[in-house]
Order: structure tokens, then sequence, then C-alpha cells
């Protein structure tokens, strides 16, 4: 009789260290770049860190949000331009702002699993060499033109095709089921929640500031290599305070209720970034310390379209399914990693976890999960200062709080990044 | 770097109207030999049988001086090691001279003498001076790519006198000219002559571009793991050169108050050991003096300078490089000759030569030499910015007529690197094609 294979049980994950290239505002010094040569830039400055080169890996997992239809294989592409061994396998993901931190769940649970040894996620994002397409009109008729077998039925196509269909079809950052934009979302799920002007205006302001002291204090020498001729993410601005960010004007909202500007709500951005997670093997093997562990992730949605729930809330429901199956506190972390796509996203997240009627109704728990330390918040900077290219935030999240956790000499860390379609993507590391 | 100057002065007509054209110089391959012709030996000093044999086992023909002959040599060296009277200098002359009619293209003569420093008597004293005086002559009136250097043994034993022998008849020296090398008692060898450096762990500061980067790319094809360092603005060039030499890439700012233990931690955490360093990294602000401010004063002594004071602390505390490291420096033909609107770059040169003379002392009994190369006119982005005129006076004047490369100043690095150069240290070494200044 044939013995059943015992199912392997799983092994820790290691975050081992990042690079990303430094964020570009869009339409600035990475205009002309695509998001193979941004992805493959940050690959091989991941691989001289650690010393890649020629090494076959487990596994590149990686992907972006705004895509060509030309880089169906954007990975494997960009892997195969590296300088990493070609026999390295690759495969595409994208789960909007969650792209990055979902590709590093997948790898990290590939190696958990022993599936692979070591693997690279990363993301990738161009709002500036974004991909134009033809309308759907002319789409269709040439098509239709191409399926034709004579002159004259091609002939006949051809007579469909009217003048607003040479327009071309621009990707627009709106929900494709509601038509309003991330920001307009965010600004309905802000004024439901009371969130001032002032309170988001001092979080974009601690951004930029704890941003600058990290760069200062040569947090990012080992996480990010220049790129282009940039050498700090452009968006920061180290002496703007919150006098500065109190003239702007609001971009989202209407009348006296409108909170959010430019200031407040993380820009157009271009950029790229890689994590390299393995088994505690390797690592060792590789003479590498491992700077965190990924101990679990969680992801949900939430419905925006026929339900009452904002469109950027998915984090808030994520999160107490992620505690409740870690048996941890809110408070059980030494770090929060929140992605702040938009300062009231963050004070959005946070009140609702304070508020009991929400917690009880929405989430089913008899008490809040209250509040956080928000000493421990962004400490290093997060999107709206470095800037936002929707699929490489998460990987720099991932590879910022693992080294926090490292030099802090160990520690919990919490991330949540919401995502377009009203996801979340959340994950917990350990040091 | 043929800008139209140079593409006028080596046209077929400028070579017709008989204007001067520089020697293409034989330069290191791997593997390739010492020379092409036999090596004449003679001086019947105290190393001359050790080198004749040793030549014999590395597959060179050597000749004495009793053959007569008129093939061409591929190199004189003349050990005159023994000469204690002023009278005993004339048989340079008279073995040399022929010989040196006989010097092949990119020849090299060689002579071994002993140290002064180590004699007492005043006749021996001044014979042994005398070579130097030789040595120099001679390399400013060789042709075609050749070059005379001095060795001058402080002991007996002939390890270190090989090595330095090796180093002036292969192409590694080809922009090394008029030169002296002091070399000490040693018996260390290279264990895989190949790849000297084999099982080495090095790191090179400003290892990003020019001089750095083939400083790095020659250490790692002599078999050395190489830490590419350089700071985080300059991290995209960096990750490239770690890329193409196997190595890795670590971003830090050297004038960083932890950049040594960030080092030594990368090196002894990724690669096991810390066995070479190099400090490479350096900048020039230049000004005049009565104009100088403290921003271009400070910052060159810091970087060029000062960065380095403080890594070596962190670099030779317990955990640091091991006992047998090598430290290489690179100084500047500026911090000997002085140039005008350098006098802060000429003083962090002059005192990373000062840095290497009192280490030197120090780490003898750890077995960790210390040593610098002090380039001349060297074609890099940097030299190629100079105006015409000062260009081409600075690419012309020394014995060699030309230029040198980045890689002439890296294969004197690797030289100073190698196991087998145990008895080198304390040395400054112009790769400079016996500039004429400072010489």
């Amino acid at each position: 009789m044939a013995t059943q294979p015992s199912p392997r049980k799983a092994r820790r994950a290691a975050v081992l260290g990042g690079n990303r290239i430094p964020f570009a505002r869009g339409n600035g010094a990475y205009a002309k770049a695509s998001n193979q040569d941004m992805l493959t830039a940050t690959l091989d400055g991941l691989v001289a860190r650690y010393g890649l080169a020629g090494e076959r890996l487990g596994e590149v997992v990686a992907g972006a949000v705004l895509k060509h239809s030309r880089d169906f294989n954007l990975t494997r592409e960009t892997v195969l331009g590296s300088r990493l061994d070609p026999h390295t396998p690759a495969y595409d993901v994208q789960q909007a702002c969650g792209t990055g931190l979902e590709a590093a769940i997948l790898v990290a649970n590939k190696v958990a699993l022993g599936q692979i040894e070591v693997g690279v996620a990363g993301g990738v994002d161009s709002a500036s060499d974004a991909p134009i397409a033809v309308s759907e009109g002319l789409r269709h008729t040439l098509l239709a033109a191409n399926r034709a077998k004579t002159l004259a039925q091609r002939a006949k196509a051809m007579a469909g095709l009217r003048p607003g269909d040479l327009l071309p079809s621009i990707p627009q950052n709106v929900e494709p089921r509601t038509g309003l934009s991330m920001g307009e979302h965010m600004a309905i799920t802000a004024e439901r929640w009371g969130i001032t002007r002032e309170a988001q205006d001092e979080l974009a302001a601690a951004s930029h500031q704890h941003l600058a002291a990290a760069y200062e204090r040569g947090f990012f020498d080992d996480l990010v290599t220049p790129y282009l001729g940039v050498t700090r993410d452009n968006n920061l601005r180290p002496d703007g305070g919150v006098e500065k960010l109190a003239k702007l004007k609001p971009v989202f909202g209407k009348g006296q209720n409108a909170t959010m500007t430019a200031g407040n709500s993380t820009p157009l951005t271009d950029g790229a970034s890689t994590v390299l997670i393995a088994s505690e093997e390797w690592a060792s093997e590789h003479h590498l310390t491992p700077l965190a562990w990924f101990v679990d992730a969680e992801t949900a949605a939430v419905d925006y379209v026929n339900g009452d729930e904002g469109l950027l809330m998915a984090p808030a429901y994520a999160v107490p399914r992620l505690l409740a199956r870690n048996g941890l506190a809110l408070q059980d972390f030494d770090f929060y990693e929140i992605h702040e796509a938009f300062a009231a996203t963050v004070l959005t997240t946070l009140k609702a976890w304070e508020d009991p009627d929400f917690c009880r109704d929405r989430l089913g728990l008899a008490e809040p999960l209250g509040s956080i330390d928000r000493a421990r918040l962004n400490v290093n900077g997060s999107s709206l200062a470095a800037g936002h290219p929707f699929a490489a935030t998460g990987g720099r999240i991932l590879a910022s709080l693992a080294k926090a956790l490292h030099e802090a000499g160990g520690g919990r860390g919490l991330i949540s990044i919401c995502a377009a379609g009203g996801q979340g993507v959340v994950a917990i590391l350990e040091a | 770097m043929t800008d139209l100057f140079t593409t006028v002065v080596r046209s077929t007509v400028a070579k017709r109207v008989g204007v001067p054209q520089p020697t293409s110089l034989r330069r290191y391959e791997p593997g390739a030999a010492l020379c092409a012709d036999p090596v004449l030996v003679a001086g019947s000093g105290r190393f001359e049988a050790g080198l004749i044999s040793w030549l014999t086992t590395v597959g060179i023909a050597t000749v004495t001086n009793d053959e007569p002959t008129s093939d061409r040599l591929g190199a004189v060296i003349l050990d005159l090691s023994a000469a204690t009277d002023p009278s005993e200098l004339d048989q340079l002359r008279v073995i040399g001279a022929p010989a040196v009619k006989r010097l092949a293209r990119n020849g090299r003569v060689v002579v071994v003498g002993t140290d002064p420093a180590t004699l007492t008597d005043v006749a021996a004293v001044s014979t042994q001076r005398a070579l130097e005086g030789v040595v120099r002559s001679l390399g400013k009136e060789l042709r075609a790519g050749a070059t005379a250097n001095l060795i001058l043994a402080r002991g007996e034993s002939a390890a270190g006198v090989q090595s330095a022998v090796q180093f002036f008849l292969s192409g590694r020296s080809a922009y090394v000219d008029g030169q002296v090398v002091r070399v000490g008692e040693s018996t260390a060898t290279n264990p895989d002559p190949l790849r000297p450096l084999t099982g080495k762990v090095a790191v090179v500061t400003g290892a990003a571009r020019g001089i750095g980067a083939e400083i790095a790319t020659v250490l790692a094809r002599d078999g050395a793991t190489v830490v590419a360092v350089d700071i985080p603005g300059a991290g995209d060039a960096l990750a490239t050169v770690a890329n193409d030499i196997g190595g890795t890439a670590l971003q830090v700012d050297v004038t960083a108050p932890d950049a040594g233990r960030r080092i030594v931690e990368h090196a002894t955490g990724r690669h096991g050991t810390l066995d070479i360093v190099v400090h490479n990294a350096g900048i020039t602000r230049d000004k005049l003096f009565v104009n100088m401010d403290d921003a271009r004063w400070q910052g060159v002594i810091d970087v060029n300078l000062g960065s380095i004071l403080r890594m070596n602390t962190a670099i030779l505390a317990d955990g640091g490089m091991t006992d047998g490291g090598r430290i290489v420096c690179v100084a500047s033909i500026a911090g000997i000759a002085g140039n005008r609107g350098q006098t802060n770059y000429g003083a962090s040169k002059a005192g990373v030569i000062g840095l290497v003379d009192a280490l030197s002392a120090q780490l003898g009994d750890r077995g960790i030499t210390v040593n610098a190369v002090a380039p001349g006119f060297i074609e890099t982005a940097m030299t190629a910015r100079i105006p015409f005129a000062t260009r081409e006076i600075g690419r012309r004047m020394n014995s060699l007529q030309q230029g040198g490369r980045p890689i002439d100043v890296a294969e004197t690095i690797a030289w100073f690197a190698q196991p087998g150069a145990a008895a080198v240290t304390g040395q400054v070494l112009r790769v400079c094609g016996q500039s004429l200044l400072g010489a």
C-alpha cells in the first residue's frame, strides 16, 4: 500500500533586503523610461547589492498597474534583460496598488512551503509612459476589417468608422463602476468621518519630515539606487511645513467641506521597487542576515458600488481578521506602515478602528480595536512624501519596514495598503 | 579619448614629417609570457643566481654576459647589490650599454641594488645611491616603450626582489618608469600565478567610475571577491561595476562616521573576511590658495585624507582586516610635486604619503603592508576635460611621451595586493611614465 505523502511543514520566509529607484513625479525625470526600463534597473541594483549576478533564483514576481498590452510578460522580459541567470522564471501579478505587497505574499508563501528557496517580489509603475489605446469604435472596425474576406467586405467594414472613433483612449484614474476618481471617492469617505484639513496637513508634513530625516541619517543608503540622475525621491519637500500646505486649494470634494489638496494627496509618480525574500537556509548559505520574517498576510474587499462602504476602507476590515488569526491586538506593534494614498485614508482608517459603532456593526467586534501610538506610524516617511508609483509602493514599504525592525533590534510591524476596486492588502513582519 | 589633435599628430602625414610617435605600450594579459625575448641577467650581485633559476622555472630564456649574440633582448637585469665602491659602477656601462642597444620594443631595464639605508660604509652608501641616478637618467634615454626601474633590497631573501622583478618585467608596469621600489625580507609567493588574488576579499572605494572601476575590475580578474564602494549618489554606476565583476555594491559615503564599520561588516559578513582595502575615493576642488574657501579646503582634506584615517581605525580593529592584509592608497603626483590651484588637494595627497610611511611601520608585525600609487597623467573622463594645451603638455611631458591609462594604476595596485608582494611596504610608487613633474 502506497504511503500518503505527509504535508510539508511550513517554514519561515525572511525579508533580506530591497532595492528601489528614487520615485519621481510623473512627466518628469523618468518620463521617457518604460516600466521595463525601471524594473530592470531596480532589479540590477538589487543583484549588485546582494551579489546575485549570474544566480538562478526560484522566481521573480512583479507587476504594474498601468501596463501596455505588449508588456504581457513584463517581469520575465525584465529578468531576461537583467544580470540574473536567464533560467530564473518570472510571472506578473496585478492587484492595483496592492500589487507589490501581493507579489511579496506570493513569494513568501512559496518560500514558506518549500517550493522555492529564494525569490524577488517587485512592482513598477509609470504614470508618464502610460498606455494609450485606440477607441473601442476604431478597434471594432479594424477587427471587422481584419475578418473580411473580400475587398468589398473590407471597404464596408471601414466605412463604419466615425470621426469620434479616431480619438485615442487614455487611461483614467477613475473607478470603472462609479466613474468617480479615487480622490473623489476618498473625499466622500473623509467627509463622512469628519476628517479635518488640519489633521491631513499635519500628517502630510510629518511624512515629508520623516522621509527627509531618514535620508539624512543614511537610512536609504542600502535601499535606494539612483536612476537617470535622480538620487532622492523628487516629490520630497524637506522644508514643507504645515503652513505651506495650509495655503493649497482643495482639489477633491465640494464646497465648504472640501479638505483634500495636492499637498495631502499623493501625486502621480514613476518608480519601481524590489524585495529579496528567502528561506533561512538560503540566507545563511549566502551569508545574508534576515532583516525581518514575513509572518502573515490578509486581503479584504468592500462593496463600495452597491454597499455604503468607502472605496479605500478595505484595510480596516483586513487588519482585524489578520490580528485575530495571529492572536494580536492592534497595539502589539512597534511600527505601523499605513500607505498614505491620501492623508485622509490613514486618518479614516485609524478613526474607524477607534470607533465602537464601526467596530461593532461592520467588523463584528465587541470592543473597538482602539488607537495606536502615532509616534510609531510611518516613521521613515510614506507615500505623501516619497510619491506613489502604484505597484512599487508595496516593495518600498516592505523593505523599509524590514530594515527599521532590524535596526531596532527586533519588534513587530504592520503594513496596510489600500487598492482600487475597494481592496486592501495587509501583512505582519517580525524581527 | 581621441581628440582632433591626437588624430592629427598620429596621422600618416605627421609620421612622415617626423612628429614623435608614442609607442603602443605592452600591457599585462593573464597567461602571457613575462616578456617575449630572452632576458640578460648580469652584475654578480647576491640575487643574480636566484633570478636566473626562477626565470628558467617560469619559462623565460636567460642569457649571461659571456654568451656573444646579437639577438634581441626582452629585458636587462643588472644586479649591482654587491657593489661597494664607485669604481664598480662602471660594470653598469660595460654590460648595460651593449645590452640596451639590443633591447626589444617595450623592453625593460631593471637594476637591483642594496637599500643604502641598510648600509653604513660611506663609499658603499654612495655607490648604491648612485644607482638611482643611473636609472632615472636611463629612463629618459630609452625609447619605444622601454622602461628602467630600480629595486633596492633591504635584506638577503630573494622573494621580494623576485616579486618586484616580475612586476617590472610584465606588462603590469607598462607606465611605471624611472622609479625606485624598496623590498624587505619575505619568503611569500603567489599560490596561483594566474589568479594571484584567489580567495581574497577586496574593498575598493570610489569604485563607480574611472580609475576606481578599473581597480575593482583588475582585482576581480586576478581572483579577488570585490566589494565596490561609492557614495549613494553614484549607486547606479556602482551597481553596473559590481554586476560586471560578480562583486557586491556597497553605497556609503566614505566621510560618514560609521563608513569603516559598515565596510568591515559588509566584507566580513557577506564574504567572510577582509584582506585588501584600496582607498581610492577622492575629489578635487581646485582654487588658488588666496581664494580657497572653507568648503573646498575641508571637503578635499576630509574625503582624501581624514576619511582614510577614520576608516582605518575600524578596518584595523579586532574583527577587521586579517593579518597579512593589504592597504593601498591612491596618492598623486600633486602630493609630490604640487600643482597650481591644488593646495588643498596637494595637502591631502602628501598627507596620504605620510600615512603610508607611518602606518606601514606600525603594521609590520601583523604582516599587513601599506603602500600607495601616485598616478601622473592618466587618461580619464576627468583629464579629458582639461583645456587642450595643458592636457597635451601633461600627456607628453614624460619619458613615454603619452598619458597612462586607468588600468596602469590598477595593475600596480593589484601587484601591491598580491601575497607574493609581502616584502613591499611603505612604498609610494609613481605611475607616471617618468613625468618631468616632481621628478
